[in-house]
């Protein structure tokens, strides 16, 4: 039929000045059978897109539904309960052994009072002999 | 947006973004990987997608960048892309047609383009784009698609007659 017209529209096809509907046209001619000779070096090229255009994406995609960011949160919960336990545990520790300590210096500070106090009666016994003692002297 | 909506978003246009990544990244393994990661990665944007009018232009401009970077890597790690995967697919319309090695020398001879020409005919040719939707895609004018078209058409025009003359001689 359209030789000429054909002629044409591959002149203006590697010029790259046809439309898609022109391109379009092109491939289906040489999707044919019935191509002249001088025209048949062209034919793999058009056939090549259409073939190309066959091609397809079968691999599966794993679209994982919303769950990754629940761990997300999750997991900023957990380290921020984590991270107060660990300071507020410290302070009640530090609070407890600061109490530990009072408690202790409190017993050894009573321990020391008793002591004293025992150590001052054995000297008020000390005061009544001497008492004594300058009674005796004083008479003589 | 469920899983069902996002996939028949998706649908539509991912074997252009597989066709286009095999065709940058050559491997089909390659290719599959790069069109999974950017589907996941729609994936995980997909409440900006509803925003976007066009999300196949998006989708296209993603898997672009991601090949032309997974490319410069490779270049710096000094790795060489394996392809051995040239006949596998469509057998039987090659049969059919009777001309599979013309077909496949047609694939050569696409690798051993320039990038930005190789995007342009793949697009163009391959998906049927129109120059203003490549120029947008690719950042380049509508004029300078349309030369690069024109000269990747004409280098395949050109090797394949080579190509088909050291066959007869």
């Amino acid at each position: 039929m359209e030789f000429n017209n054909i002629e044409k529209l591959l002149e203006r096809y590697f010029e790259a000045t046809t439309t898609v509907a022109e391109e379009e046209m092109l491939r289906e001619y040489f999707l044919r059978e019935d191509i002249p000779l001088h025209l048949k070096r062209h034919a793999p090229m058009f056939q090549y897109f259409s073939v190309a255009k066959e091609e397809r994406f079968t691999k599966q995609v794993p679209l994982k539904p919303r769950k990754k960011s629940y761990i997300k949160w999750i997991s900023i919960a957990a380290v921020s309960v984590l991270v107060f336990g660990i300071y507020f545990g410290r302070n009640y520790q530090e609070q407890r052994e600061a109490e530990y300590a009072y408690q202790e210096t409190r017993k050894a500070l009573s321990l020391l009072a008793t002591n004293l106090g025992r150590g001052t009666e054995k000297v008020a016994y000390l005061r009544e002999f001497e008492e004594t003692k300058q009674k005796i002297y004083n008479r003589n | 947006m469920q899983q069902t909506e996002f996939l028949n978003v998706v649908l539509p246009f991912k074997d252009k973004l597989y066709r286009l990544a095999k065709r940058l990244l050559v491997s089909k393994e390659e290719a599959e990987d790069a069109t999974q990661e950017i589907l996941m990665k729609l994936w995980s944007k997909k409440k900006m997608i509803t925003g976007y009018n066009n999300v196949e232009a998006y989708a296209m401009m993603m898997t672009k960048n991601f090949c032309l970077d997974r490319l410069k890597s490779k270049q710096a790690g000094n790795l060489k892309l394996v392809h051995s995967n040239y006949k596998d697919e469509n057998v039987s319309l090659q049969n059919q047609l009777e001309v599979s090695d013309s077909l496949s020398w047609i694939e050569k001879i696409m690798e051993e383009l320039p990038q930005q020409q190789k995007m342009v005919l793949q697009l163009r040719d391959v998906e049927q784009y129109e120059f203003e939707e490549i120029a947008e895609l690719l950042g380049m004018s509508a004029t300078a698609v349309r030369v690069a078209l024109s000269r990747a058409r004409k280098t395949v025009r050109e090797k394949l007659v080579q190509k088909h003359n050291y066959g007869i001689q």
